[in-house]
């Protein structure tokens, strides 16, 4: 009997030895423990042993089973893991190929810094205003202390529609409206579209600015500077410093133009900044009394600091942009270059 | 304004570098622009003596010359000058010197004899006959035999200054003169100012009062003016330190009378003129406005004809010049003149601006005048002129004069205290240095406790009340002072976007994850668009506005759609062989009601998208606007009926509508039109009206239980005409298939042979599903059946 079973072992040894596919295998596995498999049969032939052997006899058919068994499922598990590795291989792909996902646009870079400069000051508790970008004579000039005959006037080529309506210059009437409809605490951005007859390298005709006002109880030029610092610092580098210098502005007394330290060289001097070090972003001041009466708050009471900005001057300066041109002309080829998150 | 250094040296005594002066004044509030080293550059031109001339054995026109150069010893120089003599002293170029214009000399030979330097002319020096009696002579500059010889000739000749051009802000037009910013120069360095001389003697028996008649009948226009008599003029050359300050400045001599005039405009901002007495008829001088149609032709020879807004000052004729631009021709000082009348006046800044503008003359008194002139430095200007006449001894000064003055000479007097000035500043300046720091600036001031009173002198017409004064203080004190706070007194605030604002800012961050770049293009554009794309010019309140002054014709039209511009970017791009991209921009449109314009226009927010490139159809650009709605308009009914606009594709676009309205249309643009800009390959595009559209914002969320029963599918293939929309279909579907119907979708669009000629396989996803129990298969058989049904009823279509 035990020659039988080793017979058995041995073939079964020697068909599993050169089986080469899982299929094959179960056809192996059928023959010899399915069914009618012929371990299996061995239990049928029990009727033709003596009463006294069936027992060990069945035990020992039963290991023979357990034995196969087990030998079947290690040569199934090698084959199983074969299979997987070669169909892992048929599916092997290139990764370096390019991916099929969508690729994400992104915001113009003037709104891209727009956006940065309106989250640095919203931070600090500004609100945003916009006010319309054609607007009255009113608005835009004698409102900011800039009578008919001033010669401040010379400094902006305006376009106008008639003699009273007219492209808003700058963005400073949004001081104005928002002193009108508003009484202090104030704080606000006035973010916008504004026009001159320019046209060249560094100036287009239509540009973007940002006017801020604070009208509170003891603003001073103290906190023109802190709020600047805070600004630039949060814009260009932590370490970047600002420096006032006296200018003049009708609607802001004391002015002052506000520069910073070259973001490039970080105030030795480069070609940037002309040898410098300095770098002129804005201009600001305390707001003008005779703006704040005309605007209905009283001076005598209230404070205000205002500073305005172009976009497009910082915008130039953080990218190293040298024509104003190249933000209007809207390649594909420069506005995909901003899509940094 | 430009300024010498010497020349301020006559008021100041400078005694730092001009780079420190520089720096001084850029802190002060004057930013020098340029500052030029004027002739420094110019090196080894000596003195030198000629002891021989012979000709040059080889060339006619040549001479050989021997000079003795001092302690160069003697030089054999070869010249083909000929107004050179023995014993003459004049300019050599030695060998490595360098002219005025940078040009460098060296040794050489000429027609084989070596020459060891070059005379000069006048001009090679960079000067003319009025640095340099000589210098303008075509031919070598003859110098003072006296000179010692071997010496920089620009030492002798005084050539060397430091030219400074400086930005003068326009609040400061008592700075528009040398005087002036000699002024500011001596504040910045703490040193005293040395006044110019405006003294002089008059002659008893010479009077202005009798000698003419002076009026002034536009007070309004002419606050002040000031007239005086010098009788006994002797029009000469002026004296050489004259000469050569004018010429400093880029002015010609002319002869001392007109010096003097163009002399004090420079020193003290103060326009001048001079008349001949003699062409005055009547010995009247009338201050008016010119009469409409009133000629005259002023110095230059230019005739004008003048209106009612002009101002003139009048004999009793006639014009005889244009108050503040310039003398007319008709009274000029010329050699014969023997009387003259000085006019020293201040006249109003805008109508000098508004006459120079009008009849396109613009001079130095008239840019002065449009900067103001203050009543002070009027009178102040005279005396100066008075006192170079009798400096000059050129004639007898009139002991009177016409002094016409409408304003109060009234020094203002501002009373505030140290602590306003301070709390501007928010910081505390000591009062010694507030005090010390006006008083350098020429302002009187009397403290008092905090109490605080600064007498202003007249020409400082810009300083109104204590912002002004703490302005002053702090330029000279210094801006570095100013330590930075954050708004310690203020009250908090809550800021940051409102939910429109950030609307917006989700607009754009969604269409960007779309793949689309933000585009920014002008507000303006050309009337031509319209034409070229079909669009409204003077539709219903919707009329378009122009600039009245444009840049060109390009730039005139504020624009009612951004259509044009983005397909304008396009185009750009396709020209530039960008093969494909994603446009989106939103802006403004800009229209009214009525032209030309009496109320301020409307503006509206437009959203233009636009799409190009070989992945790009219609289902794309519409796919686009769909997740827009979706996310902006989420469970509204949106309709797209065919667009009728005539830059689109009449059969591939379609109107946005939203409970009837429309919000916008999309599409692929006409070819048509297209090509009317040279674009051959197909775009799409489209615009939404962001401000229609925003009305149906729904931007509330609202939870949905989630059915815990199963769903039941099925999906129908049916064949349809070609032309039925795929809208109606859906819509008979969701009208005849009950209330569990959940959804809709269309997963399957097939034309061809199978389906037959003229219609299409159209296959539908169905799913069912109640929220309370589980359907039966029965009641959604029954349903589908009647979906069928109508289907058939209505649209004819049939189960594939």
């Amino acid at each position: 009997m035990q020659e039988k079973f080793n017979d058995i072992k041995n073939r079964l040894k020697e068909e599993l030895s050169s089986v080469a596919s899982v299929r094959l295998l179960s056809d192996i596995k059928v023959k010899y423990v399915g069914k009618s498999g012929e371990v299996t049969s061995l239990l049928r032939g029990m009727k033709d042993i003596a009463p006294e052997m069936r027992s060990s006899f069945g035990k020992m058919v039963n290991d023979l089973k357990e034995e196969v068994s087990a030998l079947i499922a290690v040569k199934e598990a090698e084959l199983k893991e074969k299979e997987l590795l070669e169909k892992y291989e048929k599916e092997r792909v290139d990764i370096t190929l390019p991916g099929k996902s969508e690729k994400a646009g992104n915001i113009h870079p003037l709104n891209i810094v727009k956006n940065q400069i309106l989250d640095a000051f919203c931070g600090m508790g500004f609100e945003i205003f916009e006010g319309p970008e054609i607007d009255t004579d009113y608005y835009c000039f004698q409102a900011l202390n800039i009578p008919k005959d001033h010669p401040a006037r010379d400094m902006q080529d305006t376009f106008y529609f008639t003699d009273n309506i007219l492209l808003r210059p700058h963005t400073s009437p949004g001081q104005v409206r928002t002193m009108e409809s508003k009484q202090p605490p104030i704080k606000i951005l006035s973010p916008g579209r504004v026009y001159r007859a320019d046209d060249d390298a560094s100036h287009s005709p239509m540009f973007h600015q940002i006017e801020g006002l604070v009208v509170d109880k003891g603003v001073s030029l103290c906190d023109l500077k802190g709020l600047l610092d805070e600004f630039v610092r949060i814009m260009f580098d932590s370490d970047t410093k600002t420096r006032f210098r006296p200018s003049f502005f009708p609607f802001t007394e004391p002015s002052v133009e506000v520069d910073v330290t070259c973001c490039k060289c970080h105030g030795k001097g480069c070609s940037l900044c002309k040898g410098t070090g300095w770098i002129e972003i804005l201009g600001a001041g305390i707001v003008n009394k005779n703006v704040l009466e005309m605007s209905g708050i009283d001076s005598n009471v209230y404070s205000g600091l205002a500073f305005g900005l172009g976009i497009e001057r910082i915008t130039m300066i953080k990218y190293g942009i040298s024509d104003i041109r190249t933000l209007f002309e809207n390649n594909v080829k420069f506005l995909k270059q901003f899509n940094r998150r | 304004m430009k300024a010498p250094l010497s020349w301020l040296k006559d008021y100041v005594d400078i005694d730092c570098t001009p780079e420190e002066l520089k720096d001084k004044l850029f802190s002060c509030g004057f930013e020098v622009e340029e500052m030029v080293y004027v002739a420094k550059h110019i090196n080894k031109i000596v003195t030198c003596k000629i002891i021989e001339i012979e000709k040059h054995p080889n060339a006619d026109k040549l001479s050989v010359t021997k000079v003795d150069a001092g302690k160069y010893g003697e030089l054999q120089i070869i010249t083909a000058a000929t107004n050179i003599f023995v014993g003459a002293v004049v300019p050599v170029a030695l060998d490595g010197s360098t002219l005025a214009n940078g040009e460098r000399i060296y040794n050489g030979k000429l027609r084989g004899l070596p020459s060891y330097g070059m005379f000069c002319s006048g001009e090679e020096l960079g000067i003319t006959d009025d640095w340099y009696k000589g210098a303008s002579v075509n031919g070598i500059l003859i110098l003072d035999e006296t000179y010692p010889l071997g010496v920089e000739v620009k030492e002798l000749l005084e050539l060397e200054d430091v030219m400074f051009d400086i930005n003068v802000t326009a609040n400061r037009p008592d700075c528009q003169s040398i005087f002036g910013l000699a002024r500011e120069v001596a504040a910045v360095l703490k040193k005293p100012i040395k006044m110019p001389d405006t003294t002089f003697s008059c002659d008893q028996n010479v009077s202005t009062t009798k000698t003419v008649k002076v009026i002034d009948e536009a007070t309004d226009l002419c606050p002040r003016y000031i007239s005086h008599y010098v009788s006994d003029i002797k029009i000469e050359e002026s004296p050489l330190w004259l000469k050569r300050r004018l010429a400093s400045m880029g002015l010609r001599s002319i002869s001392n009378i007109v010096d003097i005039t163009n002399f004090v405009l420079l020193e003290l901002g103060q326009p001048m003129h001079a008349f001949d007495l003699s062409d005055i008829n009547g010995n009247t001088i009338i201050i008016r406005r010119a009469a409409d149609g009133e000629k005259i032709t002023t110095l230059d020879e230019k005739e004008f004809t003048l209106n009612n807004n002009n101002l003139v000052i009048c004999d009793a004729e006639r014009p005889v010049a244009i108050a503040g631009v310039m003398g007319g021709l008709n009274s000029e000082i010329k050699p014969t003149t023997k009387n003259i009348l000085f006019e020293s006046a201040k006249f109003a800044r805008d109508n000098i601006r508004k006459t120079s503008r009008t009849i396109g003359q613009r001079t130095d008194a008239s840019s002065r005048y449009e900067k103001g002139v203050d009543v002070y430095t009027a009178e102040f200007g005279m005396k100066r002129a008075l006192n170079l006449i009798q400096k000059l001894n050129c004639g007898k000064i009139a002991c009177d004069n016409y002094d016409i003055c409408a304003e109060k000479l009234e020094e203002k007097v501002i009373k505030t205290t140290i602590s306003k000035i301070n709390g501007v500043l928010g910081i505390d300046v000591p009062v010694q240095d507030i005090k010390s720091i006006l008083e350098s600036l020429s302002f009187k001031v009397n403290v008092s406790g905090d109490d605080i009173e600064v007498t202003v002198p007249l020409f400082r017409e810009d300083m109104e009340s204590y912002p002004d004064i703490a302005e002053e203080i702090i330029r000279e004190y210094g801006y570095d002072y100013i330590t930075p706070t954050l708004l310690k007194t203020s009250a908090i605030t809550n800021g940051g976007r409102t939910k429109e604002q950030s609307d917006i800012e989700n607009l754009k961050n969604l269409l960007v994850g779309y793949g689309f770049n933000e585009i920014i293009s002008y507000s303006f554009v050309s009337e031509k668009e319209y034409d070229i794309f079909g669009l409204d010019k003077e539709n219903e309140d919707h009329k378009f506005i122009k600039i009245l002054n444009p840049l060109g014709e390009d730039l005139a039209v504020m624009r009612t759609s951004l259509l044009p511009s983005i397909t304008r970017t396009v185009a750009y791009n396709l020209n530039r062989k960008n093969p494909e991209g994603r446009l989106f921009e939103l802006a403004k449109v800009y229209t009214a009601d009525k032209t030309p314009l009496e109320k301020l226009p409307v503006e509206k927010s437009v959203l233009s998208i636009a799409t190009f490139g070989e992945n790009e159809d219609f289902f794309t650009i519409k796919g686009v606007v769909e997740g827009i709605l979706d996310n902006f308009c989420n469970g509204l009914d949106v309709e797209y009926t065919p667009c009728t606009l005539t830059a689109m594709h009449p059969t591939r676009s379609a109107f946005v509508k939203i409970g009837g309205e429309v919000v916008g249309y999309f599409g692929q643009l006409n070819p048509v039109v297209l090509d009317k800009i040279d674009v051959e390959k197909p775009v799409y595009a489209g615009e939404i009206f962001y401000d229609k559209l925003k009305d149906f914002f729904n931007s509330k969320i609202v939870f949905k239980q989630i059915s815990k029963y199963p769903q039941i599918e099925r999906d129908l293939a049916l064949i349809i005409d070609q032309n039925v929309a795929c809208a109606d279909i859906v819509k008979c579907i969701k009208e005849s298939a009950g209330k569990h119907l959940d959804s809709v979708s269309l997963f399957d669009i097939y034309q061809g042979e199978q389906v037959g000629e003229g219609k299409k396989s159209m296959a539908f996803n169905l799913i069912f599903i109640s929220n309370e129990r589980t359907l039966e298969v029965e009641e959604i058989d029954k349903a589908i059946d009647k979906v069928l049904r109508n289907l058939k009823e209505k649209l004819s279509a049939t189960l594939r």
